[in-house]
């Protein structure tokens, strides 16, 4: 039977690679390989997935030296003569094996303001908004986010400061900005200014290079710029 | 003014000179290049920027510009790949900065008295 050399990260941050022959099957997902080792040869194996169907993004991993969604990965795509390398995402703590800890990334969207903010009751009518407006557009050109990390394992500036928000905390908040539900806008544009916020991007665009849903962050961190400028130009405070 | 304004502003300066700094580079190099066909010497370099007021006005402006840019990127430099950050990384910029202008602006102002 045809297999495949699998390298997989094993400890924490001072752990090592373990090797591995996995059955090499049609349509294999990097997912399954993982899974595979798992199930019939090393039951120790710690990694995280949740449905294998592209959609609530906890399986992402560091495929080949590159961040991916695993679930959605196939062997095929990615294995250059039959050998793969997986590792956790970078850019996070290792908890073990292929987990990494998500804390700080969804931390930082909190302090992007990532919390719907709104300015209706229930007992309002429902909000009309034009799905023709500019401002959903933009919305529905970002609101896909399935949380993967992808990206923030993909980000240079990540990786040079520790505090930057990450392409994905600030690709939702402009999706918050552009909610015209939202009361918020004044106050998240405040949080997402500065040396942790978009004016530290670089528009490197790996994080739309390697987004698992196509969005483009790198586009929604030059909205924020934009309406950044246009409020520094304004004047206006920086209350946050 | 908060440190986040700062950075903003930082950044507004940076694309702004940067802006700047891709037309003054291209009306130098366009310059050079049909200055020189008739050979490369300091009395004709002299002759034209003594033409007009407008030569020293543009290198002025233009030594501005890349003293204001360089120091801000050499700053992000230093803190992304130094990780050195703060009141001395600022001040160092900021040294470059004011060094950068007093070179470049004695030289314009060298050549063209």
């Amino acid at each position: 039977m045809e297999t495949l050399k699998v390298e997989v990260w094993r400890g924490g941050a001072d752990g090592k690679y373990q090797s591995f022959e996995v059955p090499r099957r049609a349509s294999q997902t990097v997912l399954d390989v993982v899974t595979h080792i798992q199930r019939f040869v090393d039951p120790t194996l710690a990694y995280r997935f949740a449905r294998r169907v592209g959609m609530c993004g906890s399986c992402a991993m560091t495929v080949n030296g590159k961040p991916r969604w695993t679930c959605r990965t196939h062997v095929d795509e990615v294995a250059a003569n039959g050998r793969l390398e997986l590792a956790p995402l970078a850019n996070l703590p290792i908890v073990r094996d292929l987990v990494a800890d998500m804390r700080e990334f969804f931390d930082k969207w909190a302090r992007a303001r990532g919390q719907f903010t709104p300015t209706a009751t229930r007992k309002d009518d429902f909000a009309k908004v034009d799905p023709r407006s500019n401002a959903r557009r933009e919305a529905d050109a970002a609101i896909e986010c399935i949380g993967c990390g992808v990206c923030y394992a993909a980000c240079d500036v990540v990786k040079w400061n520790p505090g930057y928000l990450g392409p994905a905390a600030l690709n939702r908040a402009w999706t918050l900005q552009m909610d015209a539900r939202d009361g918020a806008h004044a106050e998240r544009l405040a949080s997402v200014a500065g040396d942790a916020g978009c004016h530290s991007c670089h528009t490197m665009m790996s994080c739309t290079e390697r987004c698992p849903k196509q969005l483009s962050p790198t586009r929604s961190i030059a909205g924020l710029k934009r309406a950044s400028l246009l409020r520094l130009l304004a004047g206006d405070g920086d209350e946050a | 003014m908060s440190e986040r304004r700062v950075e903003a502003w930082l950044w507004v300066a940076q694309r702004a000179t940067a802006a700047g700094l891709a037309l003054f580079v291209l009306v130098h190099l366009v310059t050079i290049i049909y200055a020189v066909r008739a050979g490369l010497g300091a009395a004709a370099i002299l002759a034209r920027v003594h033409s007009s007021l407008a030569w020293p006005v543009f290198y002025a402006l233009f030594v501005l510009f890349a003293a204001v840019h360089g120091a801000i990127g050499l700053r992000t430099i230093a803190a992304e790949w130094l990780g050195w950050r703060g009141n001395g990384a600022n001040a160092a910029a900021a040294l470059i900065a004011v060094a950068l202008l007093a070179a470049g602006w004695r030289a314009v102002l060298a050549v063209s008295s």
